[in-house]
């Protein structure tokens, strides 16, 4: 058998992408297309009491000004799927009042012939306000914390008795770590271009969840589903900021209804800032205690973090802490604050890049305190099962990570006292830490057809940011099908396509793998069936089992020359082309089952198919309730620090992660890379500051924002274990977008410790915090 | 194609008293440099922004070689190249990713020499030649720089991969680079927030030859 998944192929839309040939939201040109720029308010509270837009009006080459009076009414989404393009601020929809709860709120949208037109106009718009008093800083305010409502149960966890345990412990470590306000800054802003035929809207969006979009559209704009059409071919990446849906697809479908034609409406990269979602800032209480040997007794996580006014959204830190290590007596809390800035949404990683970071420094910091090696003290407490769910992993080889990752950095030459080792003129410290991520499945569908000319091709409304999606499900698809990958064509980010799971939460991989394999095999399956039922084949009274289908030739196991091709069998039969859909109902999320969501009648084909499908079957009957679903891994850094002017330079960086089955082992070993660059700009560069004064966004652009850059890029060795995971899927591969984030921001700051002596738990690691 | 190619010669919009630019409070703001001193600018936004409109954007008739191909717009004369590009000749290969110099994402080669494209009047580039990513390909032969951002897996999203071509290509051409770490910091006005760096700094070493 041709064994194409797990081969390091070239990305399959690689030539499109260095080409420009690549087509991004922003990249359509409807007839007539008109562009609007937003305006943003200016106060952080109050009330518009005038909008005065007659200057910006006589500008010419203006064709409509929107505001909240002139603004069609919007109906709040209804019935749509949470977790799939959310839309992001529950009580604020766009335009539609005076009132305002936060600087840079969608407040106008200008449309004009010309972008510089409409840019030009926009800063016209005068806007008259009523300022009412607001709080923005998260530290002042701890006073006002809550514990929330959604989220339910598992965001306050408790076995044990930690109070009790820490009163008799032996060894105690209490901090706290505080992570800011981090933005996502994908580098393609977000685009939509919407067009309107009669009451039919098409919208190119730039979104990690095309299903999601076009059932928020339609139900925010009063419209049956089946009137709308999203479309996201290429996204310039994501990272959590274009998971929720912002103002924006929104705003310029109202806008294209109202100039009457349509509309491109991109967001600058200030905008960015204000109405595209944001990490939110993080207050961690991390309290450990052990025996006077390390063995754990006592894990306390309490996270403080940002709420808006307009909606609820939780940075669920705390929540990998409960299973991560052995521990008999746990405490996880988390509250809220909320504060007059735009709801904090998903950012890669969330809740475990802030929590595995607070986590995990604490746990070097207790290493030290037991003068004991930090990977002896994470083995020591290493968990064999989830002990918060009481459930096994469903895989978990984090062992091995640790020793390779050791062994990679060359943790044995390492001096464990802080501020003993050099390289010249600069102190060398070595950190480690563990890296974890969930391994989210939820249920997906896929459409496969072959053609009768030999190619194929695959359908599923779910989209490729920039983790190469597209070309993992080639190959995931090409083996099915057995064909070659360059005979198969996987098609994405249009939501006319059967349902797949949005780009969020590591899961595409996990989700819309396995159907893509079941409607695939299914075909084949028919195309025997056609061909043993068949007296003109050669394979003619065969029995099914005994066939193999393999580079686009079926033939019988034992006799590789008994066969014929794909296209003979569909040729003689007539057969322009064989189809098949398929919908694999599996969620490894919590509860389990419960999100399986209802798409209202539109994958309704798919799962009557799948009644009948062997490998969907087979898939839907692992009770996966029996299992916890992590993916792990470990990281490890060598910094350098000047000791003079306390820059830090990430010398060498090497992961080693546990995450099933590679797929692609470069497209692969490019994710991981891109989530421990993400974690450099965590641990050293980022951080958005705001005017204590007026709640604005001070760093509002990529020269105050800094993000790493070419300059800033350590070493890296990246590796997998590479071992199936039996019980996610056939295909054993789980999620890889967020996991590289994760622990790796604590093993820079554990290398900083080593290398300085000094223990920074205010993130980033700027350099005036170590001179 | 629509009407977003350019509109006839119109005088748009009317004069101004003497309103701050655009243009200007963005020189204010890259002057400004570090984060906290701006607080007192962005405070006082609402006074230095226009309250009357500034003097006359005219339209213009600019000539553009892109790719060997020349090109008569008539444009409003704000426009830039980036948008000229993009918006006007609708080649999008080339990208916008902050309009203001901060990203690369929107590097095209102007005389061989890699400029951001966001920051330069479409009216300045008269009279010289504008390579893109769409013009790199030799028909349908790739670029080396190309074949290698593939083969070294130099992208992810790919919305930064024409600047750090164009960039690439105009970094080999300039001839001062010889090791690697010349080209890390090289490269450092192009970001990729996939973080595609060490590929890319792999594929321009296979084009470079450094061993
Ligand atoms: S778009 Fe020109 S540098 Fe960012
Ligand atoms: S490939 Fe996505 S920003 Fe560079």
């Amino acid at each position: 058998m041709n064994e194409i998944i797990g081969k390091p192929i070239d990305r399959v839309d690689g030539k499109l992408k260095v080409s420009g040939g690549a087509t991004y939201s922003a990249e359509y040109f409807p007839k007539n297309m008109v562009y609007g720029v937003l305006v943003l308010s200016t106060i952080p509270r109050g009330r518009i009491r005038n909008i005065d837009t007659s200057q910006a009006e006589r500008v010419k080459g203006v064709v409509g000004i929107m505001t909240y009076k002139n603004s069609m009414s919007l109906h709040f989404p209804q019935g749509t799927d949470p977790g799939s393009g959310k839309y992001a601020e529950k009580d604020l929809l766009p335009l539609q009042n005076n009132r305002i709860y936060y600087d840079g709120q969608v407040i106008a949208a200008v449309m004009a012939e010309t972008f510089e037109k409409a840019e030009y106009a926009a800063k016209l718009v005068k806007v008259d306000y009523e300022t009412e008093s607001a709080i923005f800083d998260l530290k002042a305010n701890i006073s006002k914390s809550y514990k929330p409502s959604s989220g339910g149960s598992q965001l306050q966890l408790k076995r044990g008795d930690a109070d009790a345990a820490w009163q008799n412990a032996e060894v105690k470590m209490e901090q706290t770590y505080t992570t800011p306000v981090y933005h996502h800054n994908a580098m393609e802003p977000h685009a939509s271009v919407a067009e309107w035929n009669g009451d039919q809207l098409m919208v190119y969006d730039a979104t990690q969840a095309v299903a999601g979009v076009k059932s928020l559209l339609a139900s925010m704009l009063g419209l049956p589903p089946e009137k709308v059409k999203v479309v996201s071919l290429y996204i310039g990446g994501g990272f959590g900021s274009k998971g929720f849906t912002w103002p924006n697809p929104i705003v310029t479908a109202m806008a294209a209804k109202m100039v009457n034609c349509p509309v491109k409406l991109v967001l600058s990269r200030q905008q960015m800032f204000t109405t595209a979602g944001r990490r939110s800032e993080t207050i961690q209480k991390i309290a450990l205690a052990s025996n006077s040997s390390g063995k754990l007794t006592v894990i306390k996580h309490d996270t403080i973090s940002e709420s808006s006014f307009v909606d609820e959204f939780v940075e669920t830190a705390g929540l990998a802490t409960s299973m991560l290590y052995s521990c008999p007596n746990v405490e996880i809390s988390h509250s809220l604050v909320r504060l007059n800035k735009v709801t904090p949404c998903p950012t890669r990683a969330p809740g475990e890049a802030p929590g595995t970071y607070a986590i995990e420094a604490a746990m070097d910091e207790l290493a030290y305190q037991l003068k004991m090696d930090p990977i002896q003290l994470r083995l020591l407490n290493y968990a064999e099962m989830d002990e918060q769910k009481q459930k096994q992993f469903s895989s978990k080889n984090l062992k091995e990570c640790y020793q390779r990752g050791a062994d990679a950095i060359g943790w044995s030459q390492r001096n464990p006292q802080p501020r003993s080792m050099r390289k010249g003129n600069y102190l060398v410290g070595y950190g480690m830490a563990t890296a974890t991520y969930l391994a989210n499945r939820i249920a997906s569908a896929a459409k496969a057809t072959l053609y009768a000319d030999g190619h194929a091709e695959i359908l599923s409304a779910t989209q490729d940011i920039g983790t190469g999606t597209y070309t993992i499900m080639t190959q995931i698809a090409a083996e099915a099908f057995g064909l070659p990958v360059d005979r198969v064509t996987v098609k994405l980010g249009d939501s006319d396509y059967p349902r797949g799971a949005n780009s969020g939460g590591s899961q595409v991989t996990a989700s819309v793998g396995p159907p893509i394999r079941a409607a695939a095999l299914a075909v084949i399956g028919k195309l025997i069936s056609l061909a043993v039922s068949d007296t003109a084949s050669p394979l003619h009274g065969r029995k099914e089992e005994d066939i193999i289908a393999d580079n686009g030739r079926m033939y019988l196991k034992n006799h590789t020359d008994r066969g014929e091709s794909y296209t003979e069998v569909l040729n003689r039969k007539g057969l322009q082309k064989l189809e098949a859909q398929a919908k694999t109902n599996v969620s490894t999320r919590e509860p389990q089952g419960s999100n399986a969501v209802a798409t209202g009648g539109a994958d309704a084909a798919a799962e009557e198919e799948s009644k009948t499908n062997p490998a969907v079957q087979e898939d839907q009957n692992v009770d996966r309730k029996l299992y916890s679903f992590h993916s792990f891994g470990a990281q490890f850094v060598k910094v350098l620090v000047d000791p003079d002017l306390g820059t830090v330079k990430v010398d060498k960086a090497v992961a080693v992660m546990d995450i099933g089955k590679v797929l692609n082992l470069k497209t692969a070993k490019s994710q991981i890379m891109g989530g421990m660059i993400f974690a450099i700009g965590m641990a050293l560069l980022e951080g958005t500051a705001y005017d204590p004064n007026n709640g604005r966004v001070v760093t509002r652009d990529l020269a105050q924002y800094l993000v790493p850059v070419n300059a800033d890029m350590p070493q890296f060795d990246i590796q997998f274990i590479d071992q199936p995971d039996p019980y996610i899927s056939p295909i054993g591969a789980k999620g890889i977008g967020e996991i590289g984030i994760t622990g790796m921001t604590a093993a820079i700051v554990n290398a900083i410790y080593h290398a300085t002596g000094k223990r920074v738990r205010e993130l980033p690691v700027t350099l005036d915090k170590l001179i | 194609m629509g009407n977003n190619l350019g509109i006839s010669n119109t005088d748009d919009e009317e004069p101004s008293s003497n309103g701050t630019t655009r243009r200007d409070f963005l020189a204010q703001i890259t002057y400004a440099g570090a984060g906290l001193t701006l607080v007192p600018l962005l405070a006082g936004t609402k006074d230095i922004l226009p309250q009357a409109p500034p003097p006359n954007a005219e339209t213009a008739t600019i000539n553009l070689t892109v790719n060997g191909q020349k090109h008569a717009l008539n444009i409003d004369e704000r426009t830039t190249l980036l948008d000229a590009l993009r918006e006007n000749l609708q080649m999008t290969g080339t990208k916008k990713g902050c309009d203001h110099g901060q990203c690369g994402a929107c590097t095209v080669l102007i005389n061989g020499r890699r400029v951001n494209s966001c920051l330069t009047f479409a009216a300045m580039c008269q009279g010289k030649e504008i390579i893109t990513i769409e013009g790199l390909a030799k028909g349908d032969r790739l670029h080396p720089m190309q074949e290698a951002f593939i083969k070294h897996d130099a992208f992810q999203c790919g919305y930064c991969t024409p600047g750090q071509i164009c960039s690439a290509v105009g970094l080999v051409n300039e001839g001062h680079v010889h090791n690697d770490a010349d080209i890390h910091e090289l490269m450092s006005g192009n970001i990729c927030r996939c973080g595609a760096y060490q590929n890319i700094v792999d594929a321009i070493k296979e084009v470079q030859n450094i061993a």
